[in-house]
């Protein structure tokens, strides 16, 4: 996923290859991970799509089924593979995903520790963010979510990047062995105050320590408890609202009431030459308008940041 | 392999942050001995700040030869605030209902002060001070008085915290003081930005920066002296990227960041590009001619863009608290190679971002998008939704991009306070819109 080794990397020249990661692509809203496998195929409502028509082809590409649907196979990044990864939990998205490691001050040669690990799409994130040599300590006490995601690290060929552990660091706190060498710690549990203290020994001197929570009782707490040896404690709330975007037809009508829009299609009546003068009068315009859309993610969680005292 | 290390330590030469009593003040600063700091009329040696590790916290004391910077080591504070919240329950029943504002609460003069400042008394002392000759402060209720308290530290004991000039706090810092120099660009929707186009090390990340260097220095923050940051321009004039000298760049870094001229860039010229070709009438001829008539001297270009650019903002920053004097090191923004040129165009850009207020969306997409890399995404900042709506249109009409999105980031922050917890009273209403999506192969004769 990440560029590292120049002849995975996208290029103009760069085609898909037996064993690659693809991102199947039919709608922004319907993506899947797919590995690309010599004689395997996909089936999806739109038909048969054979990998072997695959190898070859340019990422990007718009590939076509048996019966001549289509799609689309992208090279996989960390956002997508955040709208196409399996939800072993609840997941970070986008916007504050990107906060995060903005805000937590994560460049290259990082080193992060994450509590939980969850379905790891932050992880994939902060891999980002810290490669090429920098490492991401992530923890998760569920054994079983724990091997998931080390097998998707291994898909996403990030494995060199992130180590999953299993371990209770709301119970028993960070391993002693990573006390002092963090420069940013992510907590996202359910009880993140009973972690901050461990979290405070592993940072280093104003090294920054995020907490995500939904509620904003977990946050109280965990404000409370970051004020003996944390500074700069900050709480935010980051949304997105995306808009839709349409061509409608303005009609100049002759009458003072002004110009309606309509939407597209718009059949256009048949014309005669000679009514073309008439028709330049009270001709139509296509303008393109924007709306929000109607629906929106209203809250995923309250992000608390707070920087390790500098002594 | 060298990587870089980011310092935590400061060093002669060292551009910091300086946040002065909690973010009411920001001002960026090279450290030397023989730099100041202007508090209140006075100016304020910076000497004391070199070798101390980002984070410490200075407060301004009054000397026999002026103000000076006196380090805080912590705990003291922090106790403070236990002891005030214990107070709360208490005071309930307190109110200001005996609190009258006539201005006769105060019984210390100006004078006073003045006096007690000769003397050589310390800024907590004065606050102090104004505490026991307030009338009114034992009717304050716990909130009010540590309000009281704050106001008049601020004031006559300042703060001053040593922060390290990362994109966050210099994004942070400059939407507060300048957000026009910036084209209002707010911390979310810079990080959205990054985000979107894939920024990571190892990668050519082609950008158009008129936002004064903040995007250029953001992306290079990330490559981390892999990779490159090609900041691409039209005209003959490079656009000016004062704010990515702010971050301490390394040599390494400095070097990954390159200029070059958008003609040296495009097919448009050699004709190897029909997508280009088509929309030639598009472009704007005014442009064009002149990047015909003048080559591109990006490299001896660098000294005269705070001189004579024609961007008055960027001049003004010279006399302003933001200014930086140009370092010894190593100069980001050199005019970029034919090698490299050559090897852009072969293999394509990893990613697009453009952050141009002043360019139409379409218009510089059309141009750009072909030197992309297939299913590589772009992100586009602007403050209006309006160009961003035609650029999507087009790009969906012409099936050049997939996963096309607009969106409006938004950011709340809060208080949170024992019992007190809302949002916070004030915030920015308006992140600006990006345009975001992945380039697809519009080529078709592959097998060839």
């Amino acid at each position: 996923m990440l560029p590292g080794d120049p002849s995975q990397a996208i290029s103009l020249q760069r085609r898909i290859r037996d064993g690659d990661l693809v991102i199947v692509y039919e709608r922004h809203d319907n993506m899947k991970a797919v590995k690309v496998n010599e004689g395997g195929v996909l089936q999806n409502r739109f038909g048969v799509f054979k990998h072997s028509d695959w190898i070859g082809k340019p990422f990007g590409s718009k590939v076509f089924s048996h019966k001549k649907g289509f799609i689309y196979l992208l090279a996989p990044t960390p956002e997508l593979w955040t709208l196409v990864l399996s939800h072993r939990t609840q997941i970070l998205y986008l916007a504050d995903i990107s906060f995060v490691i903005m805000y937590m001050e994560i460049v290259p040669g990082c080193v992060v520790l994450e509590c939980g690990t969850g379905s790891g799409s932050l992880t994939t994130s902060l891999a980002r963010a810290v490669a090429p040599s920098g490492h991401v300590y992530t923890f998760d006490f569920h054994e079983q979510r724990a091997a998931y995601a080390r097998e998707d690290f291994e898909l996403t060929q990030l494995s060199s990047l992130v180590t999953v552990g299993v371990a209770d660091i709301q119970g028993d706190g960070f391993p002693a062995k990573f006390l002092g060498t963090a420069d940013s710690v992510f907590l996202d549990l359910p009880q993140p105050w009973l972690a901050i203290p461990s979290a405070g020994k592993m940072l280093k001197p104003d090294g920054i320590l995020c907490s995500f929570s939904p509620c904003i009782e977990q946050v109280q707490h965990s404000c409370e408890t970051l004020k003996s040896k944390f500074t700069d404690i900050r709480t935010f709330e980051v949304l997105l609202r995306t808009y839709e975007v349409k061509e409608a037809r303005t009609e100049a009508s002759c009458g003072d009431d002004g110009g309606f829009l309509r939407p597209l299609p718009c059949k256009r009546r048949p014309q005669s030459a000679g009514d073309h003068d008439a028709d330049e009068v009270s001709s139509d315009s296509a303008v393109v308008v924007a709306k929000p859309a109607a629906e929106a993610r209203g809250h995923t969680g309250y992000l608390t940041f707070a920087r390790h005292q500098c002594l | 392999m060298h990587f870089v290390k980011w310092r935590r330590v400061t060093w002669e030469g060292c551009s910091v942050l300086l946040d002065i009593n909690d973010g009411d003040r920001l001002v960026f600063a090279r450290l030397s001995p023989a730099s100041t700091l202007k508090i209140g009329k006075k100016n304020c040696s910076l000497k004391p700040l070199i070798g101390c590790p980002f984070g410490s916290l200075f407060k301004v004391e009054n000397g026999k030869d002026g103000l000076f910077l006196l380090r805080i080591f912590h705990t003291e504070e922090s106790n403070n605030i236990e002891e005030e919240e214990d107070g709360i329950s208490e005071d309930v029943s307190k109110d200001n209902r005996e609190i009258v504002d006539n201005n006769t609460a105060q019984r210390l003069t100006d004078q006073d002060i003045h006096a007690m400042q000769r003397q050589g008394a310390t800024g907590d002392e004065i606050v102090e001070a104004l505490i026991t000759h307030s009338a009114t402060f034992e009717k304050k209720t716990s909130f009010s008085q540590a309000k009281y308290r704050l106001r008049k530290q601020k004031k006559y004991a300042p703060k001053v915290l040593l922060r390290r000039p990362f994109a966050r706090s210099i994004c942070e810092a400059y939407f507060k003081k300048y957000p026009s120099r910036i084209g209002f660009l707010r911390l979310d929707a810079l990080s959205l930005l990054l985000t979107m186009a894939n920024v990571t090390a190892y990668s050519d990340i082609l950008v158009v920066d008129m936002v004064g260097g903040l995007l250029t220095g953001a992306v290079a923050e990330r490559l981390g002296g892999t990779g490159y940051v090609c900041n691409a321009y039209s005209g003959a004039t490079p656009y000016p990227m004062d704010i990515a000298r702010i971050f301490n760049f390394s040599n390494e870094i400095c070097e990954r960041i390159v200029r070059c001229c958008l003609t040296d860039l495009c097919p448009v010229l050699n004709g190897t590009c029909e997508l280009v070709n088509q929309s030639k009438d598009a472009c704007n001829s005014k442009t064009e001619q002149k990047e015909k008539l003048s080559s591109c001297e990006s490299v001896s270009m660098e000294q005269d863009i705070v001189a004579e650019d024609g961007v008055p903002e960027v001049i003004a920053e010279k006399a302003a608290p933001l200014a930086l004097k140009p370092s010894k090191s190593a100069k980001a923004g050199e005019g970029a190679s034919d090698n490299l040129i050559n090897l852009w165009k072969e293999r394509g850009f990893s990613s697009l971002l453009i952050a141009a207020p002043e360019l139409d969306a379409w218009s510089i997409l059309q141009k750009l998008l072909p030197l992309l890399s297939y299913s590589a995404p772009f992100a586009i900042y602007h403050q209006y939704l309006q160009p961003l709506a035609t650029c999507m249109h087009h790009l969906q009409i012409e099936k050049l991009a997939v996963g096309l999105q607009i969106s409006e980031p938004w950011l709340r922050e809060y208080q949170v306070l024992p019992s007190r917890t809302h949002p916070c009273m004030q915030m920015s209403a308006f992140g600006g819109y990006i345009l975001s999506g992945t380039r697809t192969c519009t080529y078709d004769a592959h097998s060839h």
